[in-house]
């Protein structure tokens, strides 16, 4: 009793302190720079906002950062649930070796991950001549930029889906196939919805670094204006031209993204926090 | 169950038993890595028999189940099942019921909705209107007593609930085998001991052939027309529950059945001797050094200068309709159970006295 009572005493004041301080923390390192983007991207009015963010060359960053995510991320989404599949449900030598791999991304320089594109399909790179002799553009195109953006982003869903499978175990497989069901109907029936918060997370923030990745795809896109700029490289573009509406108009874009999957994102842990790997579970 | 399953064994007991097994296990054995799960186990059951497999953990009795539903593929052996060749059949074709221990319900969908899955997957030219499968569901729900509970979710039932539905699930499908792997290890003693009988009960109902797994002795004992029991991927014996209980073919299965004790003896000519106690050896006794088993509850107490093994009272302990008897004997101390509620004269903590068991089984001694 006693201790409880002391702690209940003295924890409001160390309570109110800490969480004054993460507001604090919190207000100069994210809401401050938010506040900055909107500002700045409506600081000569709403007019130019929008005319910058209508600008051709911002209308084709959009929809290529569009396409690059809607080719990576399904991608991602089929390896992702494969490769949990895979560790999740079997015992194999190297599972260990891919688990590192699929983290491998996470842990390596997203320049490195659009470096080692250039070095195999840049001109001077292993297969650069026969794909200039086949008139095959991968560097410099939309195919290398949603190479870099795959490479980047593929641990997202597999990392998602591999604790929650591994918990789940195969029993409910296991009992649908002795029920009758093959394998495309147990994947279909089972497995897929049992996984299908997780896997919508997973995919979600997958998403999120598709369309925001900069580093990799800087390094494969040559910066093409209006070919192979993605929104991020179109915020950079813009920055380095001292066209400061426009380069905040776009990042506002990229931001209010951000918040959608925030919100999103929020909302699934709240809903399904039971259908979520144990380490989303708050 | 529905109409053309009969509801109770067509056949005496005196034909079925002379009728081809419905199951038959020959020589399979299965290794995961270097540790070897079945070492050519070979093991019959009958049509519409309820066999169970015991064993301690790692005795490979589930290992032999999934086996039978087609979830592991031995290395070697055969299964054969109303004659057909079954290793051939993939799992899904094999039309066996089986149930889990952890249930394995499908949690996203309802009670109504899993017991319906076996039959909502079949081929569309083999699976039933969307009636005639409301109402096979609606029968196996009275079947398992769970008729209100049709619109719940798993998540949303009981322990025993869930593995009654789990059960009427795999009934669905009308299995020519139900495989049922520990459905009441994770359930506390009073739902077991309702489910065990309620399960017989649904056995003997549905008429199928069904192959328990079990590290429970008193649920196979009880439970089961036979007894199989494994240890380290061998079989050791098969028989009637009573059969094996009344003859334990090794110390093992002797131990494994229920409480033993133990001490050394020796046989010479028909003359079963341990510590200065000398009584006739049963039938079919080593001769020379044995190990002698008896069951802590068959036990007579005597007064000291009687006949019996000599022993002294350490502590005397009341436990509901029992007693508890700790007894040295030989240097080491046993729990001895006294029937009924009042000791025998001369049994108290300090006493000497006399313990004799009545149905003693000797075992050449283990090396």
């Amino acid at each position: 009793m006693r201790t409880t009572h002391l702690a209940q005493s003295r924890l409001p004041v160390l309570a109110v302190l800490l969480v004054l301080a993460s507001v604090a923390v919190m207000t100069l390192l994210v809401l401050l720079p938010l506040f900055t983007v909107f500002h700045d991207a409506l600081s000569k009015g709403v007019g130019k906002y929008l005319a910058s963010i209508r600008d051709p060359d911002a209308i084709s960053a959009v929809k290529l950062t569009l396409l690059v995510a809607a080719i990576a991320v399904p991608i991602n989404a089929a390896f992702g649930v494969a490769a949990a599949w895979c560790v999740a449900r079997f015992e194999f030598r190297g599972k260990n070796a891919l688990l590192t791999l699929i983290d491998l991304p996470f842990s390596m320089s997203p320049v490195v991950s659009g470096l080692v594109w250039v070095l195999l399909f840049g001109a001077q790179g292993w297969f650069g001549e026969w794909l200039i002799d086949h008139g095959i553009k991968v560097i410099f195109a939309t195919t290398g930029l949603v190479l870099a953006t795959v490479l980047v982003t593929f641990p997202f869903v597999a990392r998602e889906l591999i604790p929650l499978m591994q918990d789940q175990g195969s029993d409910e497989e296991v009992a649908a196939l002795t029920l009758g069901a093959g394998g495309f109907t147990t994947f279909f029936r089972i497995t897929l919805p049992n996984i299908r918060w997780a896997l919508l997370y997973g995919v979600l923030l997958c998403n999120a670094r598709a369309m925001g990745e900069f580093g990799a795809v800087s390094v494969v896109s040559g910066h093409i204006r209006g070919l192979t700029t993605t929104l991020p490289l179109h915020v950079e573009v813009l920055y380095n031209d001292y066209d400061f509406v426009g380069a905040f108009a776009a990042a506002s874009l990229l931001a209010s993204l951000g918040l959608v999957t925030l919100v999103l994102k929020t909302a699934l842990e709240w809903r399904h926090a039971g259908e979520l790997s144990a380490a989303r579970r708050h | 169950m529905n109409g053309d399953t009969p509801v109770n064994s067509p056949l005496p007991a005196d034909i079925r038993a002379a009728a081809p097994h419905a199951l038959e296990i020959r020589g399979v054995e299965k290794s995961f890595g270097r540790f070897p799960a079945l070492k050519s186990v070979s093991l019959q059951a009958h049509d519409k028999e309820f066999l169970a497999l015991l064993g301690p953990s790692g005795s490979g009795k589930t290992t032999l189940l999934r086996v039978l539903a087609g979830l592991e593929k031995p290395d070697a052996g055969e299964v054969r099942f109303a004659g057909e060749d079954f290793l051939a059949l993939p799992v899904r074709r094999r039309r066996v019921g089986m149930v889990f221990q952890h249930y394995a319900l499908f949690r996203h969908m309802t009670v109504a909705q899993n017991i319906a899955f076996g039959l909502t997957v079949r081929p569309r030219r083999d699976r039933p209107g969307r009636s005639e499968i409301a109402d096979r569901v609606a029968a196996l729900l009275k079947l398992v007593q769970l008729e209100d509970l049709g619109k719940r979710f798993p998540s949303q039932l009981s322990g025993g609930q869930r593995q009654r539905v789990a059960l009427a699930r795999a009934l669905a499908i009308e299995p020519r085998m139900l495989l049922l792997d520990e459905p009441f290890g994770a359930l506390d003693a009073q739902v077991r001991r309702e489910l065990r009988r309620w399960l017989r009960d649904l056995h003997d109902a549905a008429g199928v052939t069904t192959v328990f797994v079990t590290h429970d002795q008193e649920e196979a004992l009880d439970l089961a027309d036979r007894v199989a029991i494994m240890k380290d991927g061998e079989l050791i014996q098969v028989g009637a529950p009573n059969e094996v209980y009344e003859n334990p073919a090794d110390p093992f299965v002797y131990d494994f059945l229920g409480a033993a004790c133990r001490l050394p003896g020796t046989v010479t000519d028909g003359r079963l001797a341990v510590a200065d106690w000398e009584t006739k050896a049963p039938k079919g006794a080593p001769q020379g050094p044995v190990d002698v088993y008896f069951r802590p509850d068959e036990v007579t107490f005597a007064p000291a200068d009687g006949a019996g093994l000599a022993g002294e009272v350490r502590a005397v302990a009341q436990r509901g309709p029992d007693t508890r008897v700790d007894c040295v004997i030989e240097g080491r101390t046993f729990e001895l159970e006294a029937r009924g509620p009042t000791l025998p004269a001369g049994v108290a903590p300090g006493l000497s006295l006399r313990v004799k068991p009545l149905r003693p089984r000797v075992y050449p001694v283990q090396p």
